[in-house]
């Protein structure tokens, strides 16, 4: 009996890349694919760059503080990233049957979330230089201490793993027109009020411990002291609890499948 | 070759919401055969696919898929599925998506070789929602092949095909359990199940209602109407 079809030998040679081949192809495609969605573009970059524009050159009309309000833009700019694109883009791998088709093949889901956070982490890290250097461009002189490096690039790890694990929860339950607007409109409600982009100190009094307690507001402190010379590890512990919290979330709430 | 069936469904019970969907499907499929599972829409097929690459958690009995249970990792690597619809990322291009998948294997098939043979050329950096319906199933199909499977689940893999389309899919899928490839067929074409086929199962609310080769179910009548007299119409 013949094996082959117009050139293609068909007899069954199944085999698994290595792992490392795996997650860096998925990786690869996943990160193309966002990079390449107008509409996340424009979170991701256009609306960012659009505030470091209208802060760094007209801001101090308005009594903006120079220094640390390109730091909350690169806090929006993650959360955007790791929460708005990437609960979109779930929701819709799962609408189109994108995560049930890679079941079987030898992407393991281990693969899959690796790979994703791969892909997220390094849009998330693309536009952190690009801002920062727009930045850096218009002007942004900040101030750091040398001991609140560590834990800024600690608090953006911490947050960006709780953004996506919460956008991975979103997308696992609702339908994926339901994730694109509730996404959206997370993402706006937590730049206005979850003390990303507005310092807590400028909350009012009554709400200042609760908005200092949200995992955007942690984030956006930990830039904002980054930028200013303070230095300030708190905010780590409230991001620790909060990756705690949205991992056991996120385990509970994700399905493969719509 | 393997000396276990492809797929083994023993006594498979599933529930979902509550209300049971498969209730005691038992059927298997071989190496080396084509084996059609038919039944209306809401009959359980679909379930039954996500139960075998694990998806779906079996409530109730056994199912062992190239020997090994469902799900796992070592069988879903040797299975290649294609799904009934989409299955892509909508902003892929065909190229893209196979040179991605081929890259998940140690051997997998030349892509372009599987371009021509399946005639993807034309729109093979068409963004995936640009396709038409047979030209998407045609790209899911060339993903199920592409690691060279031992065990192919095609769902409904002709629909929105144009005759021409559709007969090099039969012609690939005679080839395929040629090569010793098993073979599961999902359609609602009675058709292409009579044509293809080597066992047919028909299943009807979660269970199978008839099997057997097509020469005996369609001894003294035609695969539609032997599907229709062990089905019911769901409004």
């Amino acid at each position: 009996m013949s094996t082959t079809f117009d050139g293609l030998d068909l007899s069954p040679a199944p085999g698994a890349a290595p792992r490392g081949r795996r997650v860096l192809r998925h990786a690869a495609v996943e990160a193309t694919l966002m990079v390449r969605n107008g509409e996340q573009l424009i979170l991701a970059l256009v609306i960012p760059f659009g505030l470091l524009i209208a802060g760094l050159l007209f801001g101090e009309r308005v009594g903006l503080d120079q220094t640390v309000f390109p730091a909350s833009v690169l806090g929006l700019a993650l959360w955007s990233t790791t929460f708005t694109s990437l609960a979109i883009t779930t929701g819709f791998e799962r609408r189109y049957g994108v995560l049930e088709r890679l079941v079987a093949t030898p992407l393991t889901r281990g693969d899959l979330v690796t790979g994703k956070a791969l892909a997220s982490g390094s849009v998330a890290l693309g536009q952190v230089i690009v801002l920062t250097i727009a930045a850096f461009a218009l002007g942004w002189r900040p101030e750091p201490a040398p001991a609140q490096i560590p834990i800024a690039i600690a608090a953006g790890l911490l947050a960006a793993t709780t953004f996506a694990c919460f956008a991975l929860a979103l997308a696992g339950r609702l339908r994926a027109e339901a994730t694109l607007g509730l996404a959206n409109l997370i993402y706006l409600v937590v730049a206005v009020a979850g003390g990303l982009v507005i310092p807590v100190a400028a909350y009012p009094a009554w709400a200042q411990p609760a908005v200092g307690l949200l995992p955007s507001a942690a984030l956006g402190e930990t830039l904002r002291a980054l930028a200013s010379g303070l230095v300030d590890p708190f905010p780590l512990v409230v991001l620790a609890a909060w990756l705690a919290a949205s991992l056991v979330i996120a385990r509970k709430a994700f399905r493969w499948t719509s | 070759m393997s000396v276990h069936p492809a797929l083994s469904v023993d006594g498979l019970e599933v529930s979902l919401g509550g209300r049971p969907v498969l209730r005691g499907l038992t059927f298997t499929a071989n190496p080396g055969e084509v084996t059609a599972l038919l039944g209306p829409n809401g009959a359980g097929k679909t379930t039954t696919i996500r139960v075998m690459t694990g998806l779906l958690p079996v409530g109730a009995g056994t199912v062992e898929v190239l020997g090994r249970p469902a799900g796992d990792p070592a069988a879903l690597t040797r299975l290649g599925l294609m799904p009934q619809a989409t299955g892509a990322w909508s902003g892929i291009r065909p190229v893209e998506l196979l040179r991605y998948l081929a890259s998940l294997y140690t051997r997998p098939q030349p892509v372009d070789a599987l371009v021509d043979a399946l005639a993807l050329g034309s729109f093979l950096r068409t963004p995936y929602r640009r396709l038409s319906g047979g030209q998407q199933q045609a790209v899911n199909l060339a993903g199920a092949l592409i690691g060279r499977p031992e065990f192919v689940l095609l769902d409904e893999p002709t629909a929105g095909m144009d005759p021409h389309a559709r007969r090099r899919t039969w012609a690939l899928i005679r080839a395929l359990a040629g090569a010793g490839v098993g073979v599961l067929l999902t359609t609602h074409a009675m058709d292409e199940a009579a044509e293809l086929a080597d066992r047919v199962w028909i299943m009807d609310g979660g269970r199978i209602t008839i099997s057997g080769t097509v020469a005996d179910l369609t001894a003294g009548a035609s695969l539609e109407d032997v599907f229709v007299a062990h089905t019911q119409e769901r409004s």
